[in-house]
This record gives C-alpha cells, structure tokens and sequence, in this order.
C-alpha cells in the first residue's frame, strides 16, 4: 500500500457483521439457524434507498471487493479495478453491498465455524448449500439493510450464477443484473476439473474426513494442489505462454549438468497453491466447488433457459472474455440468446482479451467502458 | 437522421418486435422505440458503436452477422432490418435468406453501385468509384459486395423474395431524376420484403 490512498479509492474500510437468529431452510432441507454473514458497504445508501447494488462473489472471493483494512495492505479489494469513485462501479452514485457468503471461510458462517450443537467445527457436516441458498441469505441481509430492490445484482463467474438467480427468485427485487464471464450451468469439463481439484484435497492425509480442525491440522497440500487445477483454467495458454514461455527458474538442460531443472510456471502455480491454502479452508473449497457444479438455472422450468427468464424482471448486462475458456463467450451467448426468446431486456458485449477467465478481474479499457457506461444508464 | 432512416419508419407497425442488424450507434432503433413504440434488439460488432448504444439505453448485442443468425428462432421478429450493412458482409445472400427466415419482414438498405457517378468514375478514369456516400478506396473499404439495384432485385426473383416495396432515396442531387431512372440516379434503395 502506498502511503497515500489512490483518489479513485473508497479508502479505508471496515466490515461489519450481522448475526441472523431466524433458520434459514436451505435447499438440501435442512435448517442453517444462528449464523452470521460479513460484509462491506461502499457509498451511501440514499433517501429512498434506490442506488443500492450488490456483488456477488465468485468461488475463492469475499467480502472485500474494494479499497484497504489497513495502510499497511500490500493490495485492495479484489474487484478494486471496477469498484470506487468514477469507476465503472461508481461509488459516487451507488451503495455497494459486498459479502462473504455462507460456507465460505472469511468470516461468514461456514464448514471452519462452530456447530453449536456439538460444540466442534462444523467440518464436513456443514449442510450441503446450492446457489439459491445464497440468493436467499443475501435477501435477508438487503431486508436488515432496508433494500427493498437492488438497482443491480452484479456478478461474475460463480458471481454471476447468483446474480442471475436472484433475477429469478425474487424478479420484483432486481432491477439490473449484470452476469460477467458466467453460464448458466457447468459444462462436463468444468465438472471434470472441480472434481479433480476435490480429489487433490480428500486424499491429502492431513483432510481426516474432512474433520482436520479437530486433528490441528490442515490438508493444505492437496487445497494447494486443488487451487493449481483452477488456477490453470483461469489462465489462457496465450497468457501463460506469454508470462512464462519455458522458462527456468533454477538448473539446466547444458550436457552434464544434473540438478533438478524447475519451469517457472512450476514454481508460480506452487507459490499460488501454497498461499491460497494458506488462506481458504478446504471444506469450503469442496462445499463451493459442489454448489458450482450443481447449479443449473433452467432445471426448475423443464431445462428450458427461456422459459426460466420469462420470471425474470431485470435488464440484464452480459459480458464474456475472448480467451476465457473456463466459461467461454459461447456459454455467455446462451445466456443472451435465452434473454432474447424470452423478450427480456439484454446488452451483451464480448471482451477481446489475453487473460482468460481472470479477465472479469482485471483491469481492461474496452470491459470498464461497457460496464461503466451500462450503469451509469441506471436510473437510482 | 440518415433519410433512409426517416423513410423505413412507415413501413414499421407501432409496437411491433424489431431487430436490427448491423445497428451502428442506434440512432435507428432509438427512433423507432420512441416513435414507433417498438421492442428491439441491435446487432453490432464495433466496440464503440456499442459503446453509442450502451448509452442510449438500447438493446445491444455484439454478435458477428457473418457467422449467421442461428441463435435466432423461426418468425421470432416482426421485422428484421439492415441498414447500410449488405455491401459489407461476406455472404450476403446467406444473410437475407436468414433475415427472412427470422422475420416475418425484412428491410433492406444498401448504397447503389449502379448510380451514374460510379458507372462515370469507372468508365471515364478506368478507377474503383470513391464518392461522399462510399468514401473509400479499394483495398481498405469495408464495402466487399456491392450491387445495383437490378443486381438485389435479380437475387429476389431467383430466391423467390416477394418486394413489398422499394423507395429510393437520395441525400445529394437528382431528386426527380431518380423516380425516373432509379438504377442510374438512385444512391440508395430501400427494400421492403417478405418470403
């Protein structure tokens, strides 16, 4: 952190927590009742509480998409590129709600949190949660907030299955929803690697079933191991190619030279594994990833995305990454093309880029100018 | 307003499902929504036309009309339109096949290369015309299929194409001429069609 806050900054921030008492029925059947969400707001609320939007956080996300904890932070928020004071996500203007969900491991209510029944983490017994579950908790948190109506729900990837969601579920309390580099359900493929990152994670001998707290430890191999598989997927070849090409980072291939030769990609994709390990919890890893893989937006309307998004009430922004191939723009086109046979409101623009799924992250002229120009429409 | 914009207004019915192909900074398809009373989409592929779009509250989609219409369904608009737009793809027969496949009716507008200025500039200079209304040379024009009037109502009678009407504007001189002899004078047409 620099010593000064950028002036496009929200600056300091502090989240908040809010404890909810009433039982939440989750999808699964089950009862999730005392649990607590944290989250931070950016902005002000205004007199008919009008310009509130909500971000909706993808698999390894949290609560704090903008500014900084402390002077001392190296890094913002995650989406900090798209949240604050003239950008596209204008603090000026809107009342940001940013949350950590339930099951995740950043302070929200989740597999790392007491089970007050048994007085232990909750571990692998935390109840399975869908997407809805989430919509759901994030409703009862705009309720305690005073939001009637989200002039936005804004997501991506994992984020923005939630925001489309909520267009669904509660279509009178959205009246924008923008769906960034997502599908409306996972292909084979993407099931294929979130299982085998799951895999990596429950063969690590420190996972104990999944009851690693109560043994003092944590199977931080294989949630490393777990996070170089998705890791992969968020990159495109061109990127990785072009960051890391062949590079070594130690040894050689000259004639008699015997040390271990290790690639650079090697060593960044460990590096990433073992920080995020260090920092995510794996049962919430095996609890996102499941919730992921499950939800498929059109399954309660016969399979039929149309049909799904004729209950919907949004206008809906859809945008997609050239080289994203973890939810490429074809997905995204599905998403559009649903919208339009259901005579719904939809801008859709696809982001020539080099980054792949990261992209919805990063900073991009073309992204900020769709996205920042879309909401500046918003009327609050 | 562009005039061909101004013409293709009596042809739209009030409240009726529009798609526009092609729909540049949606000068078009505000017009019709506030006049007309229309819903609609734009297809557009330029960043900042989109960006125009995105502005004006619209409908904007980015999608390439050269890879077709294929996410389209059957009749599923009332009209489909495309202004200025035919000379520039790659297959445009495909296209008008497509667009009245997904509309119930199509309107079509595109830059007569029969006019007497360009017969002029290639007969006389023995050069690639290059006027106000197609201000670009050769090699970098986005403009790779262009046709005369006679040539689009050719293609209609082979695809069977039923016209339902056809203006004939002009921005700059031979107003009266071009009712006489449209495929010499006309600069730009606009068809009217259904299948």
């Amino acid at each position: 952190m620099p010593n000064e806050l950028p002036a496009n900054s929200v600056g300091l921030v502090t989240p908040q927590i809010m404890h909810f008492s009433e039982p939440l029925l989750l999808a699964c059947g089950k009862n999730l009742s005392n649990y607590q969400i944290v989250y931070e707001t950016y902005g002000t609320l205004n007199a008919n509480k009008s310009n509130a939007v909500l971000i909706c956080h993808a698999l390894s996300g949290h609560h704090h998409a903008a500014g900084y904890h402390s002077m001392a932070d190296k890094r913002p928020g995650w989406w900090d590129a798209y949240i604050g004071p003239n950008k596209p996500i204008d603090t000026n203007k809107f009342f940001v709600v940013s949350l950590n969900n339930i099951g995740g491991c950043h302070g929200s209510t989740g597999p790392g949190s007491i089970n007050p029944d048994t007085g232990k983490p909750w571990g692998p017994d935390f109840p399975k949660l869908r997407v809805r579950d989430w919509v759901h908790s994030q409703a009862r948190l705009a309720d305690n907030l005073g939001i009637k109506v989200w002039a936005a729900v804004i997501g991506g990837s994992l984020g923005g299955m939630q925001a489309m969601r909520w267009a669904l579920e509660y279509p009178n309390r959205v009246r924008h929803c923008a769906a960034i580099a997502s599908a409306m359900n996972l292909s084979a493929q993407n099931i294929a690697f979130n299982e085998t990152a799951r895999q990596a994670i429950i063969s690590d001998p420190n996972f104990f079933d999944g009851r690693y707290l109560e043994q003092n430890t944590v199977p931080r191999h294989g949630l490393g191991v777990a996070r170089m598989i998705g890791h992969i997927t968020y990159l495109s070849d061109h990127d990785m190619g072009e960051k890391f090409g062949r590079d070594l980072r130690s040894g050689s291939f000259d004639l008699g030279m015997d040390a271990e030769v290790e690639f650079q990609i090697e060593s960044y994709l460990r590096y990433q594994g073992g920080n995020f390990a260090k920092s995510f919890d794996a049962n919430s890893y095996l609890l996102i990833t499941k919730a992921l893989d499950y939800f498929d937006l059109a399954r309660e309307y016969g399979n039929d995305p149309i049909e799904a998004f004729r209950h919907a009430q949004a206008k809906f922004l859809v945008i997609s990454f050239s080289t994203d191939w973890r939810f490429a723009p074809e997905r995204s086109r599905e998403i559009v093309n649903a919208l339009i046979g259901a005579n719904k409101a939809v801008t859709y623009a696809e982001i020539e880029s080099k980054s792949g799924h990261d992209a919805f992250l990063l900073p991009d002229e073309r992204y900020q100018q769709v996205f920042g120009r879309y909401l500046a429409g918003i009327e609050t | 307003m562009r005039i061909d914009l101004n013409e293709i207004q009596h042809w739209i019915k009030e409240r009726s499902r529009i798609l526009d192909l092609g729909c540049g900074d949606g000068t078009l398809l505000k017009f019709l929504i506030d006049n007309k009373h229309v819903e609609g989409y734009g297809l557009e592929i330029d960043a900042e036309q989109i960006n125009l779009c995105i502005d004006k509250g619209l409908n904007v989609v980015e999608q390439n009309l050269d890879r077709g219409l294929g996410n389209f369904a059957d009749n599923s608009f009332d009209t489909v339109l495309m202004t200025q737009a035919l000379q520039t793809l790659h297959f445009p027969h495909k296209v008008l096949d497509e667009m009245l496949r997904v509309g119930k009716e199509c309107i079509v507008t595109f830059p007569n290369f029969g006019h007497w200025k360009a017969r002029f500039q290639l007969a006389t200079y023995g050069r690639m015309p290059v006027s106000d209304l197609l201000p670009f040379e050769w090699y970098n024009t986005p403009n790779i299929h262009f046709c005369t009037f006679k040539d689009f109502e050719v293609l209609c009678r082979e695809k069977n194409i039923k016209v339902i009407n056809r203006e004939v504007v002009n921005e700059q001189s031979g107003k009266l001429l071009k009712d006489v002899l449209p495929n010499l004078f006309g600069e730009t047409a606009i068809y009217h069609l259904s299948k």
